[in-house]
């Protein structure tokens, strides 16, 4: 089958982690952003990062091999059938004959090349016309660049004259419609649905709506009115299984039932598996509330080679972000409200009791 | 042409029951890349392996375990999984009738529209008109091949839909996150803001009509593609950054604001 290369060099920018998608699980490092560019507020830029507003979801449940060793992902090549490297592997769309066509970084951005960094608001409305059921994803915005002064102009703006701001942008290969918000000071976006995606009930073909009996319409009223909650009870929205599983994985702990330790090579290699994927033992979701907190506070520096720490003596050398880490390793309470220095005194406070 | 229903179900409201038909509000439309192996172009697929052996271990080979410590796992055999699965039902149950906005619409990911089902009709009709005229949002929880979920419960327009919700573990509760700080902004600067946004929103009158946006991105991939097809050469538009405001803020407000009319 003869197939057409892109004459153009396919550009590997890791750090984009563009390539890491499709049902593929990420590899080498978590994109720490999905996308950085400019909010365009008439002639004014604002520099943006933008991040998921949502943490992504863990399996709890591990695939293991009969000797209790968790096991690993790899890619095959179908037709050399053999393992290959996460490296070897290129996106390609699939036409509708299945024929696949290549396209590199590059290419993709040709086609877009003012929007792929660029927000531009042309439009504002108020916030309350948006149809929530347009809808798709929502992420944070925090500010790029070295100065907070159009960032906070902006989203003190719009929130006080309770705009929302329309935009159409390029996120990740896709076209994307937004609405930027503020609320309490910070911009959020949500990605909105094309109006040809969202199917209307004359789409989905139903039936003229009637005049219900007005008794039966009384009836729904009052059970309506049985029900009635002024907030939401968060316990409600989750899923029951969640509390299920662990306790049923806390009895066992307990009988010391079914447990197994993978062999310690295994275990290195998981840790630094993790470390690679940006994800810490107990979970990424703190890691990217860190992330976006130092983000808006302009904290710069981004994702520069974890420093080794060592002893006790060594941790006023880490970074803020290794020190948390430490402390949530040690679940320290009130890690998430303390400086730097709070932490280097926490965790030196904790190794000394640890040490009697 | 009437779109085929996904589910049938009967919504739960105290002791009254409204049999339903649930529908998928939207159609994926993005453009589907699967993964290739860059030196033939053959497909990619995944096998799960013994990381010492290089073993595949199929799926039914394969125990499950939660990790309880690095490297250490509780393991759960078949009938302890199956016990974990939420019990099979047809009801859609509603919890709450809630103030608009208490579900918070960026917690949403998947709306649905339900329609009546057979001798349903007028009850689907009170149901739609009671909820309607209470102004509240209903949630709600179902589970759907063997999934639970979670939902708010809308009416508009005579029409009943389900939006169900992102699983409470994955939404960032943004009250964690603090306001970025600065220098006070000059009350000029907010003005001119001020003016700037009133004449954008003025100069564009009219509601925002999702209608009125394509997706042209994608019909551009779409054409880039059909030429790569056909073996014709591409030239590629460099992309030019656009220079960072620096200060000056309220000049560039200023010539915003002549721009805008």
């Amino acid at each position: 089958m003869a197939k057409k290369r892109s004459a153009s060099k396919r550009g590997r920018k890791a750090a984009d982690g563009r390539r890491a998608r499709d049902g593929g699980e990420r590899r080498g490092r978590a994109p720490r952003h999905f996308w950085s560019g400019t909010i365009s507020f008439g002639l004014v830029s604002v520099p943006v990062t933008l991040y998921p507003a949502t943490r992504p979801t863990r399996p709890s449940l591990r695939m293991l091999a009969p000797d209790g060793t968790p096991l690993q992902r790899r890619w095959v090549c179908e037709e050399e059938d053999r393992d290959i490297r996460w490296s070897e592997i290129v996106r390609a769309f699939e036409a509708d004959d299945g024929e696949p066509v290549e396209l590199s970084d590059e290419e993709l951005e040709s086609v877009a090349p003012r929007k792929s960094r660029d927000i531009d608001l042309r439009l504002f409305v108020g916030a309350d016309e948006l149809d929530p059921l347009l809808f798709e994803r929502a992420f944070v915005l925090t500010p790029g660049g070295d100065s907070t002064k159009a960032y906070r102009l902006l989203a003190e703006v719009m929130e006080r004259e309770g705009k929302a701001g329309i935009a159409t942008f390029v996120l990740r290969d896709e076209e994307h419609l937004v609405a930027i918000e503020s609320r309490s000071g910070i911009l959020r976006a949500e990605t909105l649905r094309f109006a040809g995606e969202l199917r209307s009930a004359e789409d989905v073909g139903l039936d003229e709506p009637g005049e219900a009996p007005k008794d039966l319409v009384a009836a729904f009223r009052r059970s309506i009115r049985g029900l009635e909650a002024e907030e939401v009870d968060l316990e409600e929205l989750v899923d029951p299984r969640i509390a299920r599983l662990r306790q049923l994985v806390e009895r066992k702990v307990a009988k010391g039932e079914d447990l197994v330790r993978a062999r310690s090579g295994e275990r290195k290699r998981a840790r630094s598996a993790d470390a690679a994927a940006g994800a810490g033992a107990d979970g990424q979701d703190e890691d990217l509330v860190e992330v976006i907190r130092r983000s808006l506070r302009g904290a710069k520096g981004g994702d520069g080679a974890l420093r080794r720490g060592g002893n006790g003596a060594d941790l006023a050398s880490l970074t803020k972000r290794e020190l948390y880490e430490r402390a949530r390793e040690l679940d320290l309470a009130g890690r998430s409200e303390m400086t730097k220095d709070e932490l280097v005194g926490a965790l030196r406070s904790r190794s000394r009791r640890r040490s009697r | 042409m009437a779109a085929r229903a996904i589910w049938k179900a009967e919504l739960v409201v105290g002791t009254e029951r409204v049999p339903v038909k649930m529908y998928a509000a939207v159609e994926d439309r993005s453009i589907r890349f699967r993964l290739r192996h860059a030196r033939d172009g053959a497909r990619v697929r995944q096998r799960m392996a013994h990381p010492e052996t290089g073993r595949t271990v199929e799926g039914r080979d394969a125990f499950r375990g939660v990790e309880v410590g690095r490297g250490r796992f509780v393991v759960l055999d078949e009938e302890e999984l199956a016990g974990l699965e939420p019990e099979p039902s047809r009801d859609i149950e509603l919890k709450a009738f809630l103030p608009p906005g208490a579900l918070d619409p960026r917690w949403y990911e998947r709306p649905y529209l339900l329609g009546p089902d057979e001798d349903g009709e007028e009850r689907y009709d009170a149901l739609a008109a009671a909820l309607e005229e209470s102004g509240r949002e209903g949630l709600a929880t179902w589970v759907l091949r063997k999934r639970f979920h979670a939902g708010a419960l809308r009416a508009r327009e005579g029409r009943l839909a389900l939006v169900a919700l992102r699983p409470a573990q994955e939404v960032l509760l943004v009250d964690e996150l603090e306001a970025p700080a600065g220098r006070k902004l000059a009350p000029g600067e907010r003005k001119l803001a001020s003016q700037l946004v009133g004449a954008l929103s003025g100069a564009l009158s009219g509601a925002f009509d999702p209608a009125e946006y394509r997706d042209e991105y994608r019909d551009r991939v779409l054409a880039l593609v059909e030429a790569k097809r056909r073996g014709e050469t591409i030239e590629l538009e460099r992309f030019e950054p656009e220079a960072e405001t620096g200060d000056g803020l309220a000049e560039k407000l200023e010539a915003s604001l002549r721009d805008a009319g």
